[in-house]
């Protein structure tokens, strides 16, 4: 998991001017080539600012996206379960690890990210502000909303930020178990008795809204991004990702046997696209902005974190281990 | 009896791999640092798998599923020593309860390579083996902890007090001890204490924590016979809420 649903605000292009236009033509032309952008290359300072502004936020869903799915590890059911969601949960850890270590190759130290993270300065992906109850919530979880962070992840690896784009190839890969072992669990809750069906039942109902927002607001009323796609900072628009998951995935939930909640879903056989309810972005805008079910429950449990660990850091920074007294 | 004092043993092996491989997994998430978060969820996985191997290995001997023996017995029924069973409270306690337990492990398997008991010296190979990263963690971070600021020597030396009666009880002896060493399963607790206490005291001579009278801990015993700390029970019926919602379900 857990990135995509990046939202981005208006871009202000002023900052521009500023930049040396000869470096900057060739920035772009680099991009335009398909070359990688590495951390000592020139870049103008918006690229940079929106790099970390991405990449944080994505490394940020990585370890608040951890707890939903963290509080099920002791309550997996049988060992199979519980191995590997022990094991799941862990590479999402180790992306944000991963991802911390990318974007402080834009000069970004790690302790600032999480200071921004508790802060609410940075953001996280808003999925992760609504309660996992159940065990079939989890596996909606591992199956579903893993399944839309690789539609966005797969595109982002195709970015123009070397670092950022080796770090989601490794992801990718990793992803591509998650998705295995979520879509598993969901099967045996498909065919298992009818208490497991209608617990994953619940779970989509529970979850299709803020699976819907995941992807951002609909490209008619989100901010204009042009520059990020030129600069193949964002690799497409909200509405073509939520498409395509979309194309993929609904067809796998209802051949389950499941139903969504959205009386308007269907495939538009002219256009290819599918049609739906919109979603209500102001319920999206409300729990970015802090008034979600979960959202101060989870940054206040990553600021506990932070601080019983504080000690543990500071010991390990420590410049020298303190002199010991030999034995003899 | 043979058979009873070889189940009697793996029984409280795979009982104390469990339960600490659960507690070492309530870290994730929670870390001092997102580097340990890793580790202990590792060391987790490694733990509970272990444990699944082991509970296979009765289940060869007659023994329910393991699913079944994991999920359905009831505290009394656990054999684990009651170090593993406490809560993780905070890093300086997890971390020296993982240093005191993996120490006494990584010999305990090591003596067990030697198993008359075949299967169980051929499992206890492969288990070794992971045990030594999780004792170069261990190893590494009370070396490092232990000599570094006054605030981390003085939780770590606390936690260390406090734990160290329970970890004697990781060699409370078997009823069946005498049978244990004379059948080869295995050399036996009193062995394994007097080259586990040889390990502990050499590496604290590596930190400022005070060395360790021996004489004057007391051990805390129980748990090998089922009596539990009152923080088993809410720890199994965590594990157990969603497998019996329906144990015959497959989920």
């Amino acid at each position: 998991m857990y990135g995509g649903g990046n939202t981005f605000e208006a871009i202000r292009t002023d900052s521009l001017a500023q930049e040396d236009p000869e470096k900057l033509a060739a920035f772009e032309a680099k991009i335009e080539r398909g070359e990688k952008i590495e951390p000592t290359d020139w870049m103008p300072a918006l690229y940079r600012k929106q790099l970390i502004r991405m990449i944080e936020q994505h490394a940020h869903s990585e370890i608040i996206g951890a707890l939903p799915e963290g509080t099920w590890i002791t309550r997996a059911p049988g060992f199979k379960r519980k191995l590997s969601l022990m094991a799941k949960v862990q590479d999402e850890v180790g992306h944000a690890q991963l991802l911390y270590s990318a974007a402080e190759t834009l000069g970004k130290t790690r302790e600032q990210m999480i200071d921004d993270l508790l802060s609410g300065k940075s953001k996280y992906s808003n999925i992760f502000n609504y309660p996992a109850f159940t065990w079939a919530d989890s596996c909606f979880i591992s199956w579903l909303v893993d399944a839309g962070a690789i539609v966005n992840q797969l595109a982002n690896a195709k970015g123009s930020y070397g670092p950022y784009c080796r770090a989601l190839e490794r992801i990718c890969a990793e992803e591509s178990f998650h998705l295995k072992y979520g879509h598993h669990c969901v099967i045996f809750l498909a065919t298992g008795t009818d208490k497991q069906r209608q617990m994953f039942q619940e779970a989509i109902n529970r979850w299709w809204a803020p699976m819907m927002h995941f992807f951002g607001p609909s490209d008619k009323i989100s901010a204009h991004t042009e520059i990020l796609m030129k600069w193949k900072v964002k690799m497409g628009t909200n509405d073509d990702m939520r498409n395509q998951f979309l194309d993929m995935y609904v067809p796998k939930i209802w051949e389950l046997g499941f139903t969504l909640p959205d009386p308007n879903l269907k495939k538009n056989p002219t256009t290819n696209k599918w049609e739906y309810t919109e979603p209500d972005w102001e319920e999206f805008k409300r729990v970015i902005n802090g008034e979600g079910p979960c959202n101060k429950e989870r940054i206040e449990v990553r600021r506990i974190a932070e601080e019983r660990g504080r000690w543990v850091r500071e010991a390990l920074k420590a410049p020298q281990a303190a002199y010991v007294t030999p034995l003899a | 009896m043979k058979e009873v004092a070889l189940k009697e043993l793996l029984y409280k092996i795979a009982d104390d791999q469990l339960i600490l491989g659960h507690r070492n997994s309530e870290w994730t998430g929670f870390g001092p640092l997102l580097e340990e978060d890793i580790a202990f969820s590792s060391m987790a996985q490694d733990k509970v798998g272990q444990s699944y191997a082991l509970y296979q290995l009765l289940n060869q001997l007659g023994e329910q599923e393991p699913d079944t023996v994991a999920f359905m017995r009831n505290a009394q029924q656990f054999h684990n020593c009651q170090l593993v069973e406490l809560p993780n409270g905070e890093y300086d306690f997890s971390l020296i309860r993982h240093f005191l337990f993996d120490t006494a492990e990584a010999i305990r398997f090591d003596l067990l390579s030697q198993s008359s008991y075949q299967p169980l010296a051929d499992l206890a190979k492969k288990i070794k083996g992971e045990l030594q990263y999780h004792t170069l963690h261990a190893n590494t971070l009370i070396k490092k902890l232990g000599s570094a600021t006054p605030e981390s020597i003085g939780r770590l030396q606390n936690s260390l007090d406090i734990a160290l009666p329970y970890a004697l009880g990781i060699f409370e002896p078997s009823p069946f001890e005498s049978s244990i060493i004379a059948e080869g399963f295995f050399a036996g607790e009193a062995e394994l204490q007097k080259q586990w206490i040889l390990k502990v005291d050499a590496l604290l001579a590596q930190t400022q924590l005070k060395p360790i009278s021996w004489p004057t801990v007391k051990a805390i015993y129980g748990g090998r016979n089922g009596q539990h700390t009152e923080h088993l029970q809410p720890l199994l019926d965590e594990m157990s809420e969603v497998f019996k919602i329906d144990p015959t379900a497959e989920w």
